[in-house]
Formats: C-alpha cells, structure tokens, sequence
C-alpha cells in the first residue's frame, strides 16, 4: 500500500464554498457595460429550402443593432471531426436550407432580451418545404430525399470492427440470439443552459465566455468561422452548470455572439431558454440495434455480429465517435472469439443527436447485457455465472483496437454478488419482487485525434513560488465533475504540499498552456492528471538538485518531497522548506522562476483508450402486477475505477450516473413526432426527483492503471450504462416482460402497447 | 407600465421601478445583480431559482416582482453575509459533497433551510420529499439528502 497524504481522502471541492454561497460566477451571470442581448430565430419546419428572408422590419424596431442571416456571414463549414473535412456539415446559420425544427436561420442583437425576441417574431422566411425523414429505416430506403448533398442515401459515415471468423463462430455455437433493439432519445437536461458571451477588442479579436465543456475547441472553430487567427479567439470558460457530452462542441450562439460583437462593437450575450434546450438541443442518440450471438451450452460465448443504425438527426456532430464507439462497447467486457460490427450514422430531419454520458454505450450496451440475460435464461444458468465465465481479464485485446491493462471485472461481478445476496434473491420470487444486474466498461479518454490537434491532448505548467506556493495552469475544464479540486490534489500528493498551497487556473485558453481536448469520454483524471505530474516532476527535479547542492548529498540519495519540505530520504533532518527550495533554485538561476511544463498524449494505445474501467450493478425491483409501476428499491454497485483519488467525488459521480441511468430506463424520453420534440419543459421531460431515487451501496474494486495518474483511470461515466439493462432483467425476473425497447413503461409491461414497431 | 414597488433583499430595502410583467428573478438577477439565484427553466419546474418571500420558499420565476412589494426576500446571497461564517446548511453541502456542478446548489439549499424552518427533525423521507421541487442532475440526490440531515442533528446538537 502507497501511503499517500492527500490522494484516496475524501475531499472536499474547492469550489464548494463560492457554489453554496451563490458567488460563482456562470456565464449567464456575466453582465457587461453596453452589453446586447442576442436571440436567434429558429425553423418551424422540419426540411425546407430558404427562399428569402425578409429582415426589414425586424431591423426597423428601435433598440435592434444588427440582424444576421446566413446570407450576411461567411458560409464557412465546421464540425468537430476536423480530421476529416467532409464530415464537417454545419454552417452558423442555415444557408439554402433548413433540416431540423429547431436549424438556426437567423440572429438578433438588442437592448434587450424583450427586444430581440420581438424582433424574431417580425423576420419574415419563405421556405419551401421538403419531404422529411423522420426515422432510420425510412432514412436509408432506397429513393429517400437527401438530407445532405455530399450523402446521397443518407448515411453520414459508416464504421466497421472485426475479428475472427463469424461463420465457424456461429457453427460452433448451440444457442444462436438474434434480436432487434430500440433505444429511444434523452436530454442531457444540464441545469445551466447554454450562455455565451462575447466581447472584441480595438483590433476585432475576440473574448468569448462560454458555458462549454470543451474551450479549445471552441477557440479553434469559431477562429475558423469568422476568419480569425487562432489566437485572436480567446476562449474562457467560466462555472459550468454541467455538461454531460452536450456541450462540446462550438455552437451557433458562440459564432452569433462573437460575430455580432465584431459587428456592433459592443458586448453581446446569448443565453438559451429551456425550451430551446430541450426541443431543439443535442440528444443521446437514438438506435436500431440488430444483435446476434452464439453460446455454447456451457455459455461460452462463439461470435457476435452487431449492425447499428444511429439516428444523428441533422447533422454529424459527435456522431462519428459515437459510431466508431459502439462498436466497440459492443466487444467489451466478455471475450467475444469473433466479433463483426457495422455501425451506420444515418441523417434524418431530427435535432441532431451529439455525445451524452457514455457515448454510445449506455445503447450497446443495453443490448448486449439484456443478451447476456436472455443467454443466461435460455441455457438455464445463472446471470452472474454466465458474465464469469465470459468476463474479461487483464492482457485481453480486441484484436487492433485495444488492449485491456488494469481490469477489475471478475472481482466486480463477486462483489456484488456477495453485497446483493444475489444467490438468495434470485430464488425469491413472487409479489413482484425482482433482481437483476447489468455491466459495464468504459474509456478513460480517446486516443483517436479526431480534432487534428497539433497540440498534446493535454498539458500543464506549475510554477513555484519561494512563499512555498504552486500554482497550476491547464486548460482543462471543470464542468461540476470535480476536475479542479482532482488536479490539485494530484500536484499537492506529488509536491508533498497540502492542498491550500495550491492554486488553480484552468479552462482560458489564452492564459494556460495549449492544449487540452477538454471534457468528455472521460479523459480529464486520466491526461490532465499526467501532464500535472510531469510539470510537477520537473519542479521537482529542478528542487532535488539544489537541495543535493546545499546539502552536498552523495549521488545515491533520494530527495524526497513531504510536509511541505523538501528533504534528504534516508536524512529527513538535511532538508528545507519548500519555499527554500525554491529561493534556492532561484538564487541559483540568477533570478529565474521555477517552472516545470508537462503534457500527455496517448501514443500506441490502440483505436479507443489508454484505459478501460469496469463494474457490475444489481437492480432489485418491485412491479406493480395491477399498475404496471416500477419501483426501483435499491442499487447495488462495485467498480473498479483504478486508484480512486478522491472518494467522496467517485461516490457523487456513482449516485449521478444511477440518477441518469434511472430516468433512461424508466421516465425520461424525448417523445417525437413528425420531427418535432413533443416536451417543451421539466413538466412532461421526466426527470427522477429525490423521492425517485434509491438507496444504493457501492464498492470500489481497487486496481492500479500503469497509464494513469497514480493509477487512477475513468470513473462515473461508464456508470451510466448498467443501470438501464440491470432495471429490465430485474423487471423480467419480477413479471416476465422482456424489455426490448426502451424505456420500460408500464403500460408496455401491462401489454397495452405493443412494443413499438415503429422506427425510432 | 411600470411600478413603483419596496423589497426588502437580505436585510437590504430597496426601492425599484419594476415593470408589471417582471419576475422576482429578473429582479433579483438582472436590476440587483444578485445572481446566485438561477434560472434553470422559467417554468417553475426546476427549482434553481427557489428563494424566501416572508419565510417561504417560492420559484422567484413564477413571481411576479410587484407581489414582492413590501414584503421581504431572502436569497442564497443572504444566507451567510459578509464577513459571518457559512450557514450550518451551506457548510454540511459542502462536506458531505453535495455540490457538484452547483447550479441547482442555491435553490437548493434555500428548500432545505425552508424545510428545516418548518420541520426541525425532518425523516429522511421527509427531507425527499422536501427537496422534490427542486432538480438536480448530478448528484443524484443522495449526498444532498445526506447534507440536510447532518444540518439537522448539528443545529440539534447546538441547541441542547
């Protein structure tokens, strides 16, 4: 056992004080001397061609100082998938064409929000309107409209995985499953909507505060749009009221509000109502999964073979990710011998879907732990033996796409056997009382560089100070995840400093040092927390040297850092301060500041992830035989999450995700029709309250990562996808319906509706 | 039109010229720049922006600023003023990591006091259902719930 000061204590965050008093600071808080406030005029229809936009009496009310139109602004395409330029399908404003109800077509500046608003309502469109594609299988028939001209037939891209020999795979086998699965649209429902707010100085560059998870990428894509120079954007984000995969990617309010304040020459604000969140907003996407796998009577897994159709909606956004992600999630966490995945992001007139806590998981994975279920149920053997006897282990590979290192799986699955009195439970039937489990496994951050950052994925600089103080840069993001209070504790364990001698600025693109990816896929502990650990050893390095120096040590000694000393190891009484230390290192360098600069970028790791977490999550139930009403009574978890940095925080991330995953299950949905997104708001948009939600128990299964930092890796996103398939078996073992398609209703499980045939 | 209205704010009278559709948020975020009060959704759906009105918790989204009139309004701003120390509610949030992204914290952490107003010993149940106006998406809840009932037996603790 490491014996550690700060790392593995339950933490409190450092932020937590400004948060509960009501001093810190979101972007919609920001306010600014001469400030406008933007709104932005969104489509009605679904497809329809622009046939002219009429803004004259919109810019005729007193108080409106600029209207823009995608005529008005340069037709400059982007996206986040920058490797690859045609993917990149949306422009600030509709030009030509819209493709969803909610696509941007026009923006307005004014005194005020009251203004600007009836402003939108005098910009007169003519549209044309156009066949629309509401759903996959309609999307890809033969003779669909195009929804994009550079797709013909309507499939943005496609992605493939495979292994092995699928026929003999499926020869060999005695059980075959072959199952269609739908999974239906959910909102991120962050609490913060969308803000941004844009200033430009004397020379037209920019500052953008942005409510994002992800500031260089804003930075780079809105220097794009408007023809600036990278380091003419200045990207700062400020609190962030979650994010959860829907705010990573440069967004029309960040072009609009930087345009508009280049063109007026005063600030500009554009803060998005609820409504347009959750109508129009991004979305986990929606799938038809087609799953067939072969067991041997013993439950041995032989082949599988998993086709997918995601529904992106209008655009690609994140889509390609989560396409190539699938695929993998669909070969995670059991040894498939033989595996074939084909994934297909398929464009339809629909709010396009973008990355959403487990990116693309929580869908592949459903399906394929509700097949683990079903093989269990068919071969008559326990759930949990099945998971055994398939369960991944450490040195595993997916052949050319990723090697598994730390895996804390089988322990998982015991664990919660044991915590659940599964073996018990699992006997005990009637009165609608069930028990179920589902797994998981996720990344710790991607390797594939999607964005063609020339930069590293992350990077650090800490400075030291002769007050005995650090303070660390990086431009990694905390979004309400605790990525801050993580990095700081990670450079106080390593510098042997406590954590009030450390200070943090993060997430300012022109003032930390270049780059970081920003926050999603889980990648922050894991990269962030490496190049904090480099720039803390080159401090370190640059101490140990004139503490030698001082103490005229022999080579073979170590220096080691604790206390907030620097000290000879084998002679704790031959040492300094740290901030002798560093007056010393100073004095030495004539003056110069003690700076250690870090990065990291996952080099040779496969397609998907340095690391991969795992765990294992029982449901117990009880249905209502009359109602059709599931009442979730307890959550039982354990996971391995590698070196757990900071207990409190993984054991938030653990209740969020069982919060999340909860409402995918049962409650939440983002019910569509015609294209359009029927809830307008929290009142028919679902979301568990406190009285939803369950008691749990968790463990973590403690491993150690060697490509993590102190041998941390993911932890809490993974988390959300467990929990959906775990609810359905245990509902299957409490009343004997088989959810295929969620989420779980009660009117499904009474039969009243048919499990929907329809598309998605 | 506008009206003269006199609100009092954390302990602080005001004299403000309100418009007669103007919510106690607009109020409250944009006039006094008190912004630790949110806006979640504008619907009263959500709860960020819960505050006190004469001791009760109200969505200041669905209240109008002209009903405020003459009355008094307690914010998160008003719970610990300059200077004093953290309120035992605001400090139990704080280590028992019921904050995460902190949107819904304020509002939050006004039900609570609200709640703990009524019903000093609250079950946890009690507490649950308390705080089920108010959403939150990260924690799950749990911590919070926690962070209530430790306010709770440390507020009893100190008056015993």
């Amino acid at each position: 056992m490491i014996e550690r000061s700060v790392v593995g204590k339950d933490t409190p965050r450092i932020d937590a004080r400004l948060k509960v008093t009501g001093a810190a600071i979101y972007t919609d808080d920001m306010s600014l001397p001469g400030m406008l406030h933007g709104a932005i005029l969104r489509s009605p229809l679904p497809h329809a061609l622009i046939r002219n936009i009429d803004v004259s009496a919109a810019e005729r009310i007193p108080g409106v100082k600029a209207v823009i139109t995608g005529k008005d602004v340069p037709s400059i395409r982007y996206g986040n998938w920058r490797l690859v330029p045609e993917s990149q399908d949306e422009t600030p404003l509709a030009h030509e064409k819209v493709r969803f109800i909610g696509d941007e077509v026009a923006a307005v500046a004014a005194v005020d929000r009251e203004t600007a608003e009836e402003a939108l309502e005098r910009i007169r469109v003519e549209y044309e309107e156009l066949p629309g594609l509401f759903g996959v299988e309609d999307a890809v028939r033969e003779g669909a409209p195009t929804i994009h001209e550079a797709s013909p037939g309507n499939i943005s891209l496609d992605r493939k995985i495979g292994y092995g020999d699928l026929e003999s795979g499926f020869a060999q086998a005695d059980l075959i499953l072959e199952d269609t699965f739908r999974v239906h649209p959910v909102s991120h429902a962050y609490m913060e909507p969308c803000s941004s707010l844009a200033v430009a100085d004397g020379q037209g560059r920019i500052t953008l505060w942005s409510s994002t998870q992800t500031p260089y990428i804003v930075q780079c894509l809105l220097a794009s749009t408007l023809g600036l120079r990278e380091n003419e954007v200045q990207v700062i984000k400020p609190y962030v009221g979650g994010g959860f995969g829907g705010k990573m990617e440069m967004r029309v309010w960040d072009f609009c509000a930087a345009y508009l304040a280049r063109t007026t020459g005063r600030p500009v604000k554009f803060t998005l109502t609820r409504e347009e969140e959750i109508r129009t907003g991004r979305r986990r996407h929606p799938m038809v999964i087609r799953s067939k796998v072969g067991f041997k009577k013993d439950g041995s897994l032989t082949a599988k073979h998993f086709h997918v159709l995601l529904e992106g909606g209008a655009y690609n956004s994140m889509g390609p990710t989560a396409t190539f992600l699938c695929g993998n999630f669909g070969a995670m966490l059991y040894r498939y011998p033989n595996y074939r995945y084909e994934g297909y992001h398929v464009y339809t007139n629909k709010p396009p879907a973008g990355a959403m806590r487990g990116f693309g998981a929580p869908q592949a994975l459903f399906a394929s732990e509700t097949q683990m279920n079903i093989a269990a149920e068919k071969l008559g053997i326990d759930p949990i033996d099945i998971r055994l006897k398939n369960a991944m282990v450490p040195g595993d590979e997916i052949p050319d796409v990723a090697v598994i290192s730390s895996c804390g799986f089988v322990e998982s699955l015991k664990e919660v056997r044991k915590m659940s009195d599964w073996d018990r439970k699992r006997k005990r039937l009637g009165k609608g009382f069930g028990i179920g489990i589902g797994c998981y496994s996720f990344i710790s951050g991607g390797v594939f560089n999607w964005f063609n950052t020339q930069y590293p994925f992350s990077s650090a600089e800490v400075r030291a100070y002769d007050d005995g103080t650090v303070h660390l840069f990086t431009m990694a993001s905390d979004i309400g995840q605790g990525s801050d209070t993580v990095l700081v504790q990670i450079l106080a364990e390593e510098l042997g400093l406590s954590m009030d001698r450390v200070r943090i600025t993060s997430g300012d693109t022109a003032m930390t040092p270049k780059a970081d990816l920003g926050t999603w896929g889980s990648r922050v502990t894991l990269m962030a927390g490496n190049a904090v650990i480099k720039a803390a050893r080159r401090v370190k390095e640059e101490l140990a040297r004139v503490v030698s120096l001082k103490f005229n040590l022999n080579v073979i000694h170590e220096v080691d850092f604790k206390d907030g000393r620097v000290f000879t190891k084998s002679r704790p009484d031959r040492g300094v301060t740290f901030g002798e230390a560093v007056a010393l290192a100073m004095k030495y360098n004539r003056g110069e500041q003690v700076i250690g600069r870090g990065s990291y970028t996952p080099r040779d790791k496969g397609l998907v992830s340095p690391a991969f977490s795992f765990g294992a999550q029982v449901a117990e139930v009880k249905v209502d035989e009359e109602t059709g009403k599931v009442e979730v009574e307890k959550m039982y978890t354990a996971h391995d999450c590698g070196t757990v940095i900071n207990p409190i925080s993984v054991e938030g991330q653990l209740e969020g995700s069982i919060h999340m995953g909860l409402g995918y299950a049962l409650c939440e949905e983002l019910v569509m029709e015609d294209g359009r997104t029927l809830p307008e708001g929290f009142l028919d948009y679902k979301l568990p309250s406190a009285v939803d939600m369950p008691p749990g128990e968790s463990v973590c299964i403690e491993t150690y990562e060697p490509e993590g930092p102190l041998g941390a890796k993911e932890a809490g996103e993974g988390l959300v996808s467990p929990t959906a398939p775990a609810i359905a078996e245990a509902v299957f073992h409490a009343v004997g319906y088989r959810c295929m398609d969620l989420p779980i209703t009660p009117d499904k499980i009474l039969g009243i509706r048919k499990s929907t045939a329809k598309a998605c | 039109m506008k009206h003269i209205v006199r609100i009092n704010v954390n302990g602080d009278p005001y004299e403000l010229a309100v418009d007669s559709r103007s919510t106690l948020l607009d109020v409250l975020r944009e006039d006094l720049r008190l912004t630790g009060t949110k806006r979640g959704c504008g619907d009263g759906d959500c709860g960020a922006c819960t505050v006190l009105l004469d001791g009760r918790p109200v969505n200041s989204c669905l209240t109008l600023a002209v009903e405020a009139d003459g009355r008094e309004v307690t914010t998160i701003e008003g719970l610990a003023p300059s200077g004093s120390g953290l309120h035992p509610l605001q400090e139990a949030f704080i280590e028992k990591g019921a904050v995460q992204c902190g949107y819904c914290t304020p509002g939050m952490i006004l039900s609570a006091l609200a709640l703990l107003r009524r019903n000093p010993n609250p079950t946890e149940e009690q507490v649950r259902e308390g705080l089920s106006g108010n959403l939150c998406r990260c924690t799950g809840y749990n911590k919070i719930v926690e962070a209530v009932m430790a306010a709770a037996a440390s507020r009893k603790e100190e008056s015993s």
